[in-house]
């Protein structure tokens, strides 16, 4: 079969022009290439392709330019993807190890299910974004949002880290999503902006950060700025509240036995 | 508050047989048998009996015996003593009733109105005990035309990955920590053996079970518990869970209480939390959306496996069965009314779905319509008793079943539905690790393969006298089966002639 547009420069770095690319056809070069020990790729001209990442279980660093389609990273195990553009719905859904940093903003269902890895969003994300977050040991998912999401943020979470800056609110606006942390039953969301009670859901606390709080969210924040050169400081005055599951059985209560 | 609940079941000791030898009172994880030191007497708490006859079966001397309570209250045909009964444990409890194993109410079983035919005179029956009989099935998309390279038997087509069972037979999804790591182990055992697939259901798969992967289907399912590419490498199928026959349209919470530290390793969660599996699947609202996580799935797999969905048979079925084929799933997965469950709410699982028959006739004929019924092997599930219902299942179109009670029976359990409670006597639906031990996988995959054994010979027993030498040729083959006492409407979904015409 004829390799369209393929540029090997080297072994370790390879460039593919995306264009006039299908899906499987894509994910099966971008898997030939991870195999034979590629150890970065840059893809032009990527429109809407999906599941991009999805089977490469090696510490590959993937840069796209254009718009990955939907499913970017799903499933993910190791590596590195960095999207200069926008991502579309289900980025990160049930990714178990790697980086999502999205120079954009993402659609709906970002992070769901995520298991491990760190997500970076510059700007907004969609509906249900983080939805049934989960952790075990060592394995804890991070999601940091740059600007805001729509509702049900963090619902059903069951473990990791989200971080939602609202970045692109104006003083004393406030946040759009509803039903945040809904059903929430481990984990914790970092919040900056204002909220109101109505908007979280039933199953959160809200409380200020700790010491422990502080640190995390530091870090986090300070890799969010490197990402997409903010100023870590500057985002770090305002202040954060924190919201945590009450009760590690949300729905405990609803049955006779 | 004192309960106004009777006791369901009356306890009867013989004391000429009974030894005090407390055996009872060791079995029972209900807390029903009592050792009285002072008297040298057991007692028993019948408010506490649930009926799973542990007891009546361990007894050494054959001294206990478990009936149930007459409750003989006025007879009334609406208000039954189990309406009674649900009435009472609201009115005290103020909560959603819980329930284990499928839906037991009086509702038609259609197996049971269908009958098959035999060879008599015009074509001769074959005798199978001389000549062979083939129950191997292939599980996977078929292709629409077959092209042979000239001369040799070979294939210029190339084919979807296609899974194969020595019998149309598989165990249904039950997940670790609704059933206990040694039931798993002794499905997985026997289904190698038997040389068909078990299924993992949801809750991950334990690193003990992973040899076993080429006998495996694992499901991904709302919760995504334990889903990563390992999970989805060592599997010879990939499943989607959308629903359930016991519950459709409904979540499961597997209580913390049951969330031990193997259960949580496995579905990777912290332990003691309930593992929550949300209602739908939320990158799942839509047909298009389905079919984005078949491809998804197909892609980190590498396109090597096929990628099943399974769903509750409801009552556009038909049209929705349509929608998956088309979505990309290589298997498509009917689980029918009958369907059981660890834990469901009672009011949905008597409730909601429609039977299984029904629901596999129509999607069946659906597919035939549409000439996309060779895209997808259709499996069922869901009140499979016997071989006998095995066959009727395979004329009426299904390419295999699922068994889960059938096979939790082969393993000890009565259907005492108190899966729920994880307090199961028999070792089978618990994660206390005392009443697990009570299932020996070494024995349990024995009983389980003879199962599969012995519906095998039958299967072929019933093939033979048909005539036929393959389960290929009863596939779809409906003018095998006749009705009994069924309207023309239910004859007409079923697409089956009155016995007799």
């Amino acid at each position: 079969m004829a390799r369209r547009g393929a540029k090997k420069k080297a072994d370790s770095f390879v460039e593919i022009d995306a264009v006039e690319i299908l899906t499987r056809e894509l994910n099966a070069r971008l898997r030939e290439a991870v195999t034979n020990g590629t150890k970065k790729i840059e893809l032009r001209n990527v429109y809407g392709q999906r599941y991009i990442g999805t089977d490469l279980c090696k510490p590959v660093e993937i840069e796209i330019f254009g718009t990955p389609g939907n499913d970017l990273g799903s499933f993910m195990d190791g590596p590195r993807i960095i999207v200069r553009g926008n991502a579309q719905d289900g980025c990160g859904n049930t990714m178990n190890d790697g980086e999502i940093i999205v120079h954009g903003h993402a659609g709906d269902i970002t992070g769901l299910s995520a298991r491990g890895g760190k997500i970076f969003i510059r700007d907004g994300v969609g509906y249900r974004a983080g939805i049934h977050m989960k952790e075990y040991g060592d394995k804890k998912p991070v999601l940091v949002i740059g600007g805001t999401a729509q509702d049900f943020l963090g619902e059903y979470m069951a473990g990791g880290i989200l971080v939602i800056l609202g970045l692109n609110l104006k003083e004393g606006e406030m946040h759009r999503a509803s039903y945040i942390g809904t059903g929430m039953h481990g984990g914790v969301i970092y919040l900056r902006g204002n909220v109101a009670d109505f908007q979280l859901g039933k199953e959160v606390g809200v409380a200020e950060l700790d010491e422990k709080d502080r640190l995390d969210l530091e870090k986090y924040v300070c890799e969010f700025a490197t990402h997409f050169d903010y100023d870590a400081k500057e985002i770090l005055k305002q202040k954060f509240i924190k919201l945590f599951p009450l009760y590690l059985r949300p729905y405990g209560r609803l049955y006779a036995y | 508050m004192k309960t106004y609940l009777p006791p369901k079941f009356i306890v009867e000791r013989d004391p000429e047989r009974c030894i005090q030898c407390q055996v009872c009172v060791n079995q029972c994880s209900f807390d029903v048998h009592h050792y009285d030191v002072q008297d040298d007497e057991i007692r028993s708490s019948e408010e506490d009996c649930i009926g799973c006859h542990r007891c009546v079966v361990f007894c050494p001397t054959n001294a206990v015996s478990i009936r149930k309570n007459p409750l003989d209250y006025r007879e009334n045909y609406n208000w039954r003593p189990d309406v009674i009964e649900d009435i009472i444990k609201q009115a005290e409890t103020g909560g959603m009733l819980l329930t284990g194993m499928g839906n037991d109410k009086s509702y038609r079983i259609y197996w049971d109105h269908l009958v098959l035919n035999a060879s008599q005179v015009t074509n001769p029956s074959i005798d199978p005990l001389r000549e062979p009989m083939e129950l191997t099935t292939y599980l996977g998309r078929k292709p629409d035309k077959v092209e042979v390279r000239g001369g040799a038997l070979s294939l210029n087509t190339k084919l979807s990955p296609q899974v194969k069972i020595d019998v149309p037979v598989m165990f249904s999804a039950m997940s670790y920590g609704a059933v206990s790591i040694n039931v798993q182990e002794s499905l997985a055992r026997a289904a190698t053996e038997a040389g068909t697939l078990w299924n993992t259901g949801e809750g991950g798969l334990h690193p003990k079970l992973y040899k076993y992967g080429k006998n495996t289907i694992v499901q991904v399912a709302s919760g995504r518990f334990g889903v990563h590419n390992e999970y989805l490498d060592a599997a010879a199928v990939v499943e989607i869970k959308i629903g359930q026959g016991a519950k459709p349209g409904i979540g499961g919470h597997l209580p913390g209480e049951k969330v031990s530290a193997e259960v949580a390793m496995t579905r990777m969660i912290p332990k003691g939390t309930d593992a929550l599996s949300p209602a739908p699947q939320h990158d799942i609202y839509s047909i298009e959306d389905l079919a984005q996580l078949v491809y998804a799935l197909k892609e980190a797999t590498d396109y090597t496996k096929p990628v099943s969905v399974k769903i509750a048979a409801v009552h556009n079925s038909a049209a929705i069965a349509s929608g998956m084929v088309r979505a990309g799933a290589d298997i498509v997965v009917l689980d029918g009314l009958r369907g059981s469950t660890g834990a469901a709410p009672k009011i949905i699982r008597d409730n909601v779905g429609i039977p299984i028959e029904m629901a596999l006739a129509s999607v069946d004929t659906r597919l035939r319509q549409e000439g996309i019924r060779n895209q997808a092997s259709v499996v069922i599930a869901g009140g499979i008793r016997s071989s006998g219902d095995v066959a009727k299942a395979i004329a009426l179109g299904a390419d295999a079943v699922y068994i889960g009670t059938a096979a939790l029976m082969a393993l000890g359990c009565t259907c005492c539905q108190q899966c729920h409670t994880g307090k199961c006597a028999w070792g089978i639906c618990t994660s206390d690790l005392a009443l697990t031990k009570r299932v020996n996988p070494d024995i349990g995959a024995r009983r389980l393969a003879n199962l599969l054994r012995g519906w095998s010979i039958e299967l072929k027993d019933i093939l033979g006298g048909m005539g036929i030498n393959a389960l290929e040729s009863l596939r779809g083959n409906r003018l095998h089966l006749r009705g009994i006492g069924l309207t023309d409407t239910e004859l007409e979904i079923l697409g089956v002639r009155m016995a007799g015409g």
